[in-house]
C-alpha cells in the first residue's frame, strides 16, 4: 500500500471512530441537549415541583386571559396534554395564540409559574396577503387556524 | 484537470484572470440581492418588516457551514495527498469562514430579540454555531503557534478534521433536539417553506456571498502564493551571502 492510501485508509477511519462517539455521546445527553419539555414529556417524567425548567408547546386557542397586576394566564398544549402557565411581565411580540412558546419556571401544584417566556416561530415565510388568501381558501396548514 | 491548477504558477495566472470577473459577479449578486431584500420584497405575515434580517442571516449561516466543509476538504486533500495549494486554500478560508459564522451569530442575536425576545439562549442550534465559530480561531491560532509551519499546518488540519463532526450537527440540531429556533426553510424534503417572492433575494445573496468568498480567497492565495516566493528569494540570499562572507 502506497503511504498516500495509508494516510487515507487512516483518516477515513479515523473520522468513522469519531462519528460514532460523538452520536454515541449525543444520545446518551439528549435529555440534556433538549431545551425545553413538551407538556406530555412533563406529564411523563414526572418532573418535581420547584425545579427550574423550560416548558414549550403552543399557546392554546382562546386560553389567554389577562388578570390583574400585570399577570398573563394561558395554557401550553402539545395537542395531547395540556399545562397551565401563569406569567408576570412584558409577553414578546409574536405572543399569541396558536403560536409556539418557551415558558422558563417551576411547576407548582400543577400550575407552570414562568418567570420567562420566549415566543417561538416556525419555518414558514409568506407575504401577509397570501396567508389571507390560503385561509380563505381552506388550504391554510399553518399553526394558527385563525 | 485539478492537477493543472495546483500548481502555483499557472495558478496565480488564471486566478489574474478571473478575478474581476468574479468580483462583477459579486458585487452585481449582492448588491440586487440587498435592494430586492430590503426594498422590494414583502413583509412576513408573523413577523412584519423584521423577517429582512433573513437575507443577512441565512446566507451567513449557510457560508460559515460551506466555507468549514470546503476548509475540512482542503486539510483532507493537504494531509493525505499534500497539495501545495490545499494547505493554502484551507488557511485563507478560515478567517472568511469566521466571519460569516461571527455574522451569523450578530445578527441572529438580533433578530432574536425582537422576535423570540431573547438575545441569546443556549439552545442546541446556537451553541453549536458558537462552537463553530471557536473551532475556526483555534484552527487559526493553532495555525499560528508553531515556529515550523508544516507542524503548524499539520496539527490545525487535524483539529479541523475533529471539528467537522459539528457540521452535521449543526445542520440537524433543530431536526433531532427541540430547540428555540425553528427548523429548516429552504432545504427541505417537501421543498421550501418560503414564499418565492423572499426566496428570490434570499438565494442572490446566498449565491453572492459564495462568489464573495471565491473572490477573497483568489486575492488571499495570491498573496499567500507570493509572500513564499518572497521567503524562498531571501532565504536563498541569505545563503549565498554566507558562503561569500
Amino acid at each position: 500500500m502506497k503511504r498516500k492510501h495509508k494516510r487515507l485508509t487512516f483518516v477515513a477511519i479515523a473520522l468513522l471512530l469519531l462519528g460514532t462517539a460523538a452520536a454515541l455521546v449525543l444520545a446518551a445527553f439528549e435529555d440534556n441537549i433538549v431545551f425545553f419539555y413538551s407538556p406530555t414529556d412533563l406529564a411523563e417524567k414526572q418532573v418535581a415541583d420547584g425545579r427550574r425548567i423550560r416548558l414549550g408547546g403552543l399557546v392554546e386557542e382562546g386560553s389567554v386571559k389577562i388578570s390583574g397586576g400585570a399577570i398573563t394566564l394561558f395554557r401550553v398544549t402539545d395537542l395531547k396534554t395540556t399545562v397551565a402557565v401563569s406569567y408576570k411581565g412584558l409577553l414578546p411580540d409574536l405572543f399569541r395564540e396558536g403560536q409556539g412558546v418557551v415558558a422558563e419556571g417551576r411547576l407548582n401544584a400543577g400550575v407552570f409559574t414562568a418567570d420567562e417566556v420566549l415566543a417561538k416561530h416556525d419555518e414558514t415565510y409568506m407575504p401577509p396577503e397570501v396567508a389571507e388568501a390560503l385561509k380563505k381558501s381552506g388550504q391554510w396548514q399553518g399553526q394558527d387556524k385563525k | 484537470m485539478f492537477h493543472r491548477f495546483a500548481n502555483p504558477t499557472r495558478f496565480l495566472r488564471f486566478a489574474a484572470v478571473i478575478q474581476p470577473w468574479i468580483a462583477a459577479i459579486t458585487v452585481a449578486l449582492i448588491g440586487s440581492g440587498l435592494y430586492l431584500g430590503l426594498f422590494n420584497s414583502p413583509a412576513d405575515y408573523q413577523q412584519g418588516e423584521t423577517v429582512r434580517i433573513m437575507y443577512v442571516h441565512v446566507p451567513s449561516a449557510w457560508m460559515a457551514l460551506f466555507c468549514y466543509s470546503a476548509m475540512a476538504g482542503a486539510c483532507a486533500i493537504a494531509l493525505i495527498w499534500k497539495h501545495p495549494l490545499a494547505e493554502l486554500s484551507a488557511k485563507a478560508t478560515a478567517p472568511i469562514g469566521a466571519g460569516f459564522t461571527f455574522l451569523a451569530l450578530v445578527t441572529g442575536s438580533l433578530w432574536g430579540k425582537p422576535m423570540w425576545g431573547t438575545w441569546w439562549v443556549w439552545d442546541a442550534r446556537l451553541t453549536s454555531m458558537l462552537v463553530l465559530l471557536f473551532l475556526y480561531l483555534g484552527y487559526m491560532a493553532l495555525n499560528n503557534a508553531f515556529d515550523d509551519p508544516a507542524r503548524g499546518a499539520k496539527s490545525s488540519s487535524i483539529l479541523a478534521l475533529v471539528g467537522f463532526v459539528n457540521v452535521p450537527i449543526i445542520k440537524f440540531s433543530v431536526d433531532w433536539w427541540n430547540t428555540l429556533h425553528q427548523p429548516a426553510s429552504v432545504v427541505k424534503m417537501t421543498g421550501p417553506a418560503i414564499h418565492a417572492s423572499m426566496l428570490a433575494p434570499l438565494l442572490l445573496i446566498g449565491v453572492g456571498f459564495t462568489t464573495y468568498y471565491l473572490w477573497v480567497m483568489l486575492i488571499r492565495i495570491r498573496y499567500e502564493v507570493t509572500a513564499n516566493k518572497i521567503r524562498t528569494l531571501q532565504r536563498r540570499q541569505a545563503a549565498t551571502g554566507e558562503s561569500q562572507a
